[in-house]
């Protein structure tokens, strides 16, 4: 098994050339999410048609979804980042996981209050035990869990390693997410949005969600390497390069 | 690939797998468990149980809602198309609630084979319209459809 990735994808395992490469992303990233944000916020919240049943309410799909979706590929994203760390022991890898957590929980939190808000005038009820909403609710205590178990230990490797099993466990949790609203009987609707299918929204309602979401990734993408560039220097801060970086500072 | 790298991702695709088939086995085992509500052909079955607190899910037949005159008292016929169950509720209505929406209620089985509901939730589909269109699919000559 011999795939060759382009030179790059090996530098980024490299802290000096991953804290090099993000610091002149990281501006393209903030810019990217703040005009996305802004434009699909607008549009969405002011421009949007409303929904012929759910009237105005529904325009808390704009921050409900892509804060739904981020909070599931930042997991997978942990997840994956957790295994090359424990596979090919890379200290990068760690530094990701790590990063992703807080991301990660604080954007859960976000999912499940909007998700609450949403349904009190629609449904009638702020929280139901359905499974999507439970399946969800545990995504959040997983996160809580990787990022209290990385901290745990005096030895951050064992930190790194500890968290990166239970990331990986948790896994198995972002399948029945997804699938919780076809596997059983529950209260929150299907997903309207399918790769085989048309979407069940008109564009006018889709094309700003779209804009929302891009603009979560940007967001993330952002805020994830500003934290694994602090993570990068407090690891590395013996090394020649980081005393010249804060020198320099 | 090094034999030791090797040996570690095995282990970690063994971790998964290992869990996954165990989350997946309970959740088999507890699959009525997980499920919220009760269709309304599983209670006109009997397979729900009695005088237990339990939820029932379906659509509101049109015309079924009858509302009481002197208080909040509402009865309403529940379908999912194969069976029929009838709800009494006390209370006031989500506002989504509407015939032909679906809807979920909890409460209990009667005697009678009666739903006397405690709560009732608003279940919306995923779907989602400018109120224009709506109305233009409904003023669509008979026949038409799309």
């Amino acid at each position: 098994m011999k795939i060759k990735f382009p030179l790059w994808f090996y530098q980024l395992a490299s802290p000096k050339w991953f804290y090099d490469i993000t610091g002149k992303l990281l501006p393209w990233f903030s810019s990217a999410a703040l005009l996305l944000l802004t434009i699909g916020s607008v549009w969405g919240l002011m421009f949007a048609p409303p929904d012929y049943q759910q009237g105005n309410s529904f325009r808390i799909i704009y921050i409900h979804v892509p804060s739904a979706i981020l909070a599931q590929s930042c997991y997978m994203l942990m997840a994956v980042a957790g295994a090359i760390g424990l596979i090919w022991k890379i200290k990068m890898a760690h530094i990701v996981a790590k990063s992703c957590a807080p991301i990660g929980a604080s954007i859960a939190v976000m999912a499940l209050a909007t998700g609450a808000i949403w349904g009190k005038p629609t449904w009638g009820a702020w929280w139901v035990w359905d499974a999507r909403l439970t399946a969800m609710l545990i995504l959040f205590f997983l996160y809580l869990g990787v990022l209290a178990l990385s901290s745990a230990f005096e030895n951050e490797a064992s930190g790194d390693k500890a968290a990166a099993v239970l990331a990986l466990v948790g896994l198995v949790n972002i399948p029945i997410i997804k699938y919780s609203v076809e596997w059983w009987n529950t209260l929150h609707q299907p997903a309207t949005f399918k790769v085989t299918q048309k979407p069940a929204m008109p564009a006018e309602m889709w094309i700003p969600l779209l804009i929302m979401v891009i603009g979560f990734y940007c967001f993330f993408a952002a805020v994830l390497m500003a934290r694994a560039r602090i993570e990068t220097l407090e690891r590395e801060k013996r090394s020649e390069w980081v005393k010249t970086v804060v020198e320099n500072a | 690939m090094n034999p030791k790298r090797k040996k570690r991702l095995i282990i970690i695709l063994a971790i998964v797998l290992g869990s996954s088939l165990a989350v997946g086995l309970t959740l088999y085992a507890l699959k009525q468990n997980v499920n919220l509500f009760y269709s309304t052909t599983q209670i006109a079955n009997g397979e729900a149980p009695k005088d237990a607190r339990i939820r029932v899910g379906g659509m509101v037949v049109k015309g079924s809602l009858k509302r009481a005159t002197d208080s909040l008292r509402v009865e309403f016929t529940l379908t999912d198309y194969a069976k029929n169950v009838t709800v009494v509720y006390t209370g006031i209505l989500p506002d989504l609630f509407r015939e032909g929406q679906g809807i979920i209620a909890q409460g209990k089985l009667d005697a009678n084979g009666v739903f006397q509901a405690d709560e009732v939730l608003a279940k919306h589909d995923e779907n989602y319209m400018p109120p224009e269109i709506k109305d233009s699919l409904k003023n669509k000559p008979a026949g038409v459809t799309q």
